[in-house]
Order: C-alpha cells, then sequence, then structure tokens
C-alpha cells in the first residue's frame, strides 16, 4: 500500500445487491406492492360527499383549505386532528422501533420503497449484481448504451408518474391529470411534479443508501428508542466464528460467502455487529438461511433476535423474547391515550361554531341617555352545506340590547344571524347597557346563540364601561 | 507526522492524523456528492449576486441586479393590478346613490372595505385608528351628532368640511368666547354668570352642583345660550351647536372644563375633502363611518 494523506470526503462506493429468494423477500414485495399502490391509486378512490363538493375520497384541498379524509372534513382550524394523526403515526413508530428495530426504514419508508422498485428496474434491464458490475466497468458500446438508456427512460418514467401522482392528492385527480397531460395545467402543478419527478430519480435511482446513512435523523433517534429486549437483525458470532470453509468441521456455521454483503441494500456487512446503517430489511436472513439449506446446516445465522435472545443462545439456554416491557407498555399506553382523544374529539364534534372577540379600540362608547356600548365581532362557522339561522341573546342580562353595527333595529335582545353554507360569516355587534348597571367597571357578557337543532353554543365576554377614580 | 493513515485500533476507523493532548480525530468522511452540494450553492449565491440587488458599494447604494428587482416596485405593480381589478365595483360606486349601494350587500361589502382603507390614511390623525375621536375631534362611534349622523348628512360633511373656506361647508355658528371682551362676544359674561351657567348644564347632566348656582346660570343660559343650544339644550344640528344634555362631550364635561369652554368660545374646523379625493372615496368614506355604529 502506498502512503496517502487522509481524506475528508468519500468518493461514492455504488453498491450492487444480489438478488435474493425467501420469506423476507416476499413479506418486501407485499408491502411495496401495497404502499405503491396506495400512492398511486388512492388519489382516484371517488367518495360520494353530494352536489359541488369534491368527491375525492382522500383530498388536501390547499387552494379550499379543506382536508377530505373519507367521510371527514377538517378545516385549518382544526388541523390538531391532523397533528394528531402525524403524533399517532410517531407513536406507532416508537413502539414499532422497539418491538423490531427498524422494520419501518427496511419495509415502509419511501426511501425504501422506490429504492427496492429502482433497483428492480435496474437488475430487469443490465442483469444481477455481477453483470451489473461488469457492464459498469466496461468501455462504452451501443449495447451499453441502449441498456442505460433503457433504465433511465423507465426511471424517469416512474419519476414522473410519481410526480403527478403527488399532485393527484392536493387537487382532484382525473382532472388534474387530463389537465398535465393536455398541457393546461398551473405552473405551480407543473413545479411540484417537476420536483418530485427530480426527487425520485435522484433518491431512488442515485442516493438511495445514502439518503438513509447521511441525510435522515432517524438512525440517530433510533438508537434511543432501541433497548436489549428490541429484535433486529443480527449475526449469531458466538455460531459462526471462527468461520471456514463447509467442509472444515473445527470451524464455525459461517462459511464466508458473502452472500448476505452482496444482497445488502447498505453495502455493509451484518457480522460486523448491529450498525446505523442497517435499515432491518433482513434480505441476509434470506441470503443466509439458503445458503445454511445448501450446506445442511440449521438456518438462522443470521436471524431476528434480541441482544439478550443472542446472549442466551450462545450460553445454551433457550432464548426469550420480552416484547412486554416498559418502554413498550409506555408507547403503546400514550398510542391509546391519544387515539382516545382523539376518537372523543372527533365523535363530540360540532358542525356550527361562534368566536366573539371584543373591539380592541375603543373598548367602550359613551352614549346619550347614560348608556355605554361595546362592540364585538361575531364570526359564525357552519361546516354544514346549508344555510342555518341564528338567534344570538345575551344571558341573565334582559337589559342588554343588542344590534348589528350599521342596520338600525330599535331596542331589541335577540338579533337573528345567518351562517352561510360551508363558510364563516362575519358579523360586527354592538352590546349596550345603562352605565348605571356596570360594577366596578366591566361586566361578564354570556352570548347565546341557539338554533340549527344543535345545543346552545355559549360565549363569555366583558363589556368594558369606565373606571371611575 | 507521518502521511501513513492511522487506523484506530479500538473502533477500526482511520483517523484524520490531528491529535490534541493524546485525542485523535477518527475521520468519517462525508460523501463527495455532499461537498458538490456545497459548491452548487456557493455557485447559486453567485447567480443570485448577479440577478438581484446584494452587494453594498463603499460610496452609498449598492449593486442593482440585472432584474432590477425591489420590493417596492413590486407592491407598487400589485396595487396597480388591484386598482384595475376593482375598476367595474368602483365605477359602480361613483354611479350609484348612497342608499342604493347600501342595499346591495356586495357592493356595500366593498365599499365600506374601501372606506376603511380611505380612513386610516386621511381620518386617524384626528378621529382616531376606530373612529373613537380625542378632545375637541368628535367620536364617530356614539350616538351624538353635530352635524347630523344620517347616511347623507355624514357624506354631506365629508365633501364639504366644516368652517373651512369652501362655500358649501358647515359654517353654523363658531361658539363665542362669552369671558373674553377682545374676542367680541355678543356679550360679556362675569365669571360668576359663567361658572352658574356651568353648573346649570352639569345639573341638566345629573351633575351635584349648588341649586342656587343651578338657578342663577338657567337664566343666564336662557338669555346668551338657549339661542343655539335649543331651550332645552336639546343642540341644534344647523348650527352645529351640541345638545348639552347627553353626557356626550367633545372638550370634557367636568366643570372646569365647561368653564373653559364659556369662558374662550370653540370653533371646530375639517378639511373639504371633496378638494382632496374623489367622489367615489368620499362616498365610501360615508358608508364605512356610517356603519361604525353610530349612523342614524
Amino acid at each position: 500500500m502506498s502512503t496517502q494523506e487522509a481524506s475528508l470526503y468519500e468518493s461514492h462506493k455504488k453498491v450492487y445487491p444480489r438478488a435474493v429468494t425467501g420469506r423476507f423477500r416476499s413479506l418486501k414485495w407485499a408491502v411495496m406492492g401495497v404502499c405503491l399502490a396506495f400512492f398511486y391509486l388512492m388519489p382516484l378512490v371517488r367518495w360520494d360527499r353530494g352536489e359541488g363538493v369534491p368527491d375525492q375520497a382522500i383530498l388536501m384541498d390547499l387552494a379550499g383549505q379543506r382536508v377530505y379524509l373519507f367521510g371527514l372534513e377538517f378545516w385549518p382550524q382544526e388541523i390538531y386532528f391532523v397533528t394528531g394523526i402525524m403524533v399517532l403515526a410517531m407513536l406507532l413508530l416508537f413502539l414499532a422501533t422497539a418491538l423490531f428495530g427498524r422494520v419501518w426504514c427496511g419495509y415502509a419508508c419511501p426511501q425504501t420503497v422506490w429504492t427496492d422498485l429502482f433497483v428492480m428496474v435496474e437488475r430487469w434491464i443490465e442483469g444481477d449484481r455481477m453483470e451489473r458490475i461488469r457492464l459498469d466497468r466496461a468501455g462504452w458500446s451501443w449495447s451499453k448504451l441502449r441498456k442505460k438508456a433503457a433504465k433511465h427512460g423507465i426511471w424517469l418514467g416512474i419519476a414522473v408518474a410519481s410526480g403527478c401522482a403527488f399532485v393527484g392528492w392536493f387537487a382532484d385527480a382525473p382532472r388534474l391529470s387530463h389537465r398535465l397531460v393536455h398541457g393546461t395545467a398551473s405552473l405551480t402543478d407543473y413545479g411540484f411534479v417537476a420536483l418530485l419527478t427530480s426527487t425520485t430519480y435522484l433518491l431512488g435511482g442515485f442516493a438511495r443508501e445514502q439518503v438513509c446513512t447521511y441525510m435522515c435523523p432517524w438512525p440517530r433517534i433510533q438508537s434511543s428508542l432501541l433497548d436489549e429486549h428490541s429484535r433486529v437483525v443480527s449475526y449469531q458470532a458466538w455460531r459462526g466464528e471462527p468461520r471456514g470453509k463447509a467442509s472444515d468441521s473445527t470451524a464455525g456455521d459461517c462459511i464466508d460467502c458473502l452472500a448476505c454483503v452482496q444482497v445488502c441494500p447498505t453495502g455493509i456487512d451484518i457480522r460486523d455487529g448491529h450498525q446505523m446503517q442497517c435499515i432491518d430489511c433482513s434480505l441476509c436472513v434470506d441470503a443466509c438461511d439458503s445458503m445454511m439449506t445448501k450446506v445442511n446446516r440449521e438456518p438462522g445465522l443470521i436471524r431476528w433476535e434480541s441482544f439478550t435472545g443472542q446472549t442466551q443462545r450462545a450460553a445454551g439456554l433457550p432464548a426469550e423474547w420480552r416484547p412486554v416491557r416498559a418502554r413498550t407498555v409506555l408507547y403503546a399506553a400514550l398510542l391509546l391515550v391519544v387515539a382516545g382523544v382523539m376518537l372523543t374529539g372527533l365523535t363530540l364534534r360540532q358542525p356550527y361554531h361562534m368566536e366573539v372577540q371584543h373591539d380592541r379600540q375603543p373598548l367602550f362608547v359613551a352614549l346619550s341617555g347614560a348608556r355605554l356600548r361595546n362592540g364585538y365581532v361575531v364570526k359564525l362557522s357552519n361546516q354544514t352545506r346549508g344555510e342555518q339561522i341564528f338567534t344570538l341573546t345575551v344571558a341573565d342580562h334582559p337589559e342588554v340590547v343588542l344590534a348589528i353595527a350599521g342596520e338600525q333595529d330599535g331596542a331589541v335582545h335577540h338579533i337573528r344571524l345567518v351562517a352561510e353554507p360551508d363558510g364563516q360569516t362575519v358579523y360586527h355587534i354592538t352590546a349596550s347597557l345603562p352605565q348605571s348597571r356596570l360594577n366596578g367597571g366591566t361586566e361578564t357578557l354570556t352570548f347565546v346563540l341557539s338554533g340549527g337543532g344543535r345545543p346552545d353554543i355559549r360565549v363569555s365576554d366583558h363589556f368594558f364601561g369606565p373606571v371611575w377614580p | 507526522m507521518s502521511n501513513e493513515v492511522e487506523k484506530d485500533k479500538l473502533s477500526g476507523t482511520d483517523t484524520t492524523g490531528h491529535e490534541w493532548d493524546g485525542i485523535k480525530e477518527l475521520n468519517t468522511p462525508l460523501p463527495r456528492w455532499w461537498l458538490y452540494t456545497f459548491y452548487a450553492c456557493i455557485l447559486f449565491a453567485i447567480g443570485y449576486c448577479v440577478l438581484y440587488p446584494s452587494i453594498p458599494l463603499p460610496w452609498g447604494g449598492h449593486t442593482e441586479g440585472l432584474l432590477h428587482y425591489t420590493n417596492r416596485k413590486a407592491i407598487e405593480a400589485d396595487l396597480k393590478a388591484n386598482a384595475v381589478s376593482a375598476r367595474p365595483q368602483y365605477a359602480q360606486v361613483a354611479a350609484r346613490d348612497l342608499d342604493a349601494i347600501r342595499a346591495d350587500a356586495k357592493l356595500r361589502e366593498f365599499a365600506v372595505a374601501g372606506g376603511r382603507a380611505a380612513f386610516a390614511q386621511n381620518c386617524v390623525p384626528c378621529h382616531g385608528n376606530s373612529g373613537q375621536g380625542a378632545k375637541g375631534y368628535p367620536n364617530l362611534l356614539d350616538d351624538v351628532w353635530l352635524w347630523g349622523g344620517s347616511l347623507d348628512q355624514i357624506h354631506q360633511t365629508i365633501r364639504f368640511g366644516v368652517r373651512n373656506a369652501n362655500p358649501n361647508s358647515h359654517q353654523g355658528v363658531s361658539m363665542p368666547a362669552w369671558g373674553d371682551a377682545a374676542k367680541n362676544p355678543p356679550q360679556v359674561l362675569a365669571a360668576g354668570q359663567i361658572s352658574a351657567v356651568a353648573d346649570y348644564v352639569l345639573s341638566l347632566n345629573h351633575g351635584e352642583v349648588d341649586p342656587g348656582s343651578a338657578k342663577a346660570g338657567q337664566a343666564v343660559f336662557a338669555e346668551n345660550c338657549a339661542a343655539c343650544h335649543g331651550e332645552s339644550a336639546e343642540g341644534n344640528q344647523d348650527m352645529g351647536a351640541p345638545p348639552l344634555i347627553t353626557g356626550v362631550w367633545l372638550y370634557g364635561g367636568d366643570k372646569a372644563s365647561l368653564v373653559e369652554t364659556i369662558t374662550h368660545g370653540r370653533s371646530g374646523q375639517m378639511p373639504a375633502w371633496s378638494e382632496r379625493l374623489d367622489e367615489p372615496t368620499v362616498k365610501m368614506l360615508a358608508l364605512y363611518v356610517h356603519q361604525l355604529g353610530g349612523g342614524k
């Protein structure tokens, strides 16, 4: 070896994962199929909501400020439900990690799913590991050019399809795809298609495992969620070492065939122990098992095993697994609590809301006849598709006179408010009281909104008057 | 230091060859494309500097950039586009009379919004940011009006103003300085008479005063004040004479303020806004002020 300076930058070492078959590979194909089908086809699923309302089952209508989720419809002010879904997803991820390590990374993460798809295309066109390595080393020829062009063509096709499917989640997908094809979609639509096309193409085709190693924070966070009872993909060193030929009866079970290294999508050697780059995809388990079967040894040299289990096996004891432990119970309990809160919130959801804001300035207006008047902005939200008429009154204060500012209603104690369908209606309301009714400068008024066949909505606010020295 | 790359025995990782007090730094290199991303950012920054204003110049100002972009130009373009898009409604406001605009919910909403903007630009210095007024500047939210609170009266007042050079402005009658002979009041009142009439006005508003003084003040009032403020102090909008029985005061309602007002007189003014703003804007202002809560 010649002497050299330590480099601060690492040249890209391309990983050429070998094809493998087995139960985990089959599971991974199945999960990939479900995930891709959900992403590409879900925007096309319809859900009838009646006249004039989008009929897309899942739609994030940013322009219309609505999120449609089958029978549910969320407004921007209910963003906490969306936050709740994210918290649930996070807790589910915590629980899954505490139980089975990085199953999410190995099976369901979009980066894994699309990389798998891209590698599948690559393998289909350029052949398996050794053929791909030879092709990359060979000089340029017509056949190499044809293969590379075909591969990148299909990759770009997948990337464009992903871009189009992505924007389909945010607009009426069938009509949007029609516009996209006919060149009549907006520049924003094309911009997002281009963005998602380029990220899919670059991350799936080129960056691949480097996204997991260098970009994603999850491998770092994850180490705090694992413990010695989490089952992760691990090499049974006690059984495998020392490595040797299959014919060597003094050596361990590992025949050093490197099958586990060659199938690894992140290009690591699992026999070095559990490491940051490992995404627990368990393709090495399949590879090792088939090899062990070939040489008539017991499979399971690389297996899903906890650190404790492995130590027990090494000592000749049966491996035990403790899925129920403080950590998993805590995550599961939090999961149930958040799910319970969300369900309760969804069940108690009302279609009408009232918000009352006291005028900032002036706090009160002195009127003739020793009366005081306060102004309020009253916002009525109507989440139904029909106009709704309400009556606004003030509880416990029969002498309060209400009016819609700018309209002469005379001395009335209740006013009629119309809540426009599917939107917010804003009224400027005034309330007046004889000054003598005010004790100490302020009163509390409780506005009561009745109508709509629902329980009354009550909102309290202050009524201000002059504070005498 | 040797040129040999050294391997850390424990972790099996190369070191960078840097050492501080026996502690060696492990080399965990970034991928090279990461470095290229950094170079790409530098290229982007150079392109940005060429296109957009960015570099301060030592003799003042800055480079303008090839696109000559500024936020001010952008907002001016936005405002222009907004004015163009609002032209049809603006023409409607110009063409229709106030009651017709008020009856049309959509147009009224447009006019009130336009009025709110015009109010913020022109009226706020005197009448306050919500129209709440200040001492000497009428509150536009209450139900007491010097020159009338109907939509047409408000419109008239905004158009021509009060006691200015415009021939159509409200002139009414300026309140004389009853205690200052140099200012030519119809008749100078003695300090005692002024105090008495102030007591009388206070008594009309349920103030606690000396009944004798108030009684004396009533006679002074009938003789000097009733001509404008009315027999029972109910006010007169033709003269711009405020009612004195509402408890709502423009210059303060305590004894000292009343004495000061009577002694030195009052003569509020307001510009004729038709001389400064176009007719649709004045209409929009009238509609805005009318719906603040005090409109009749």
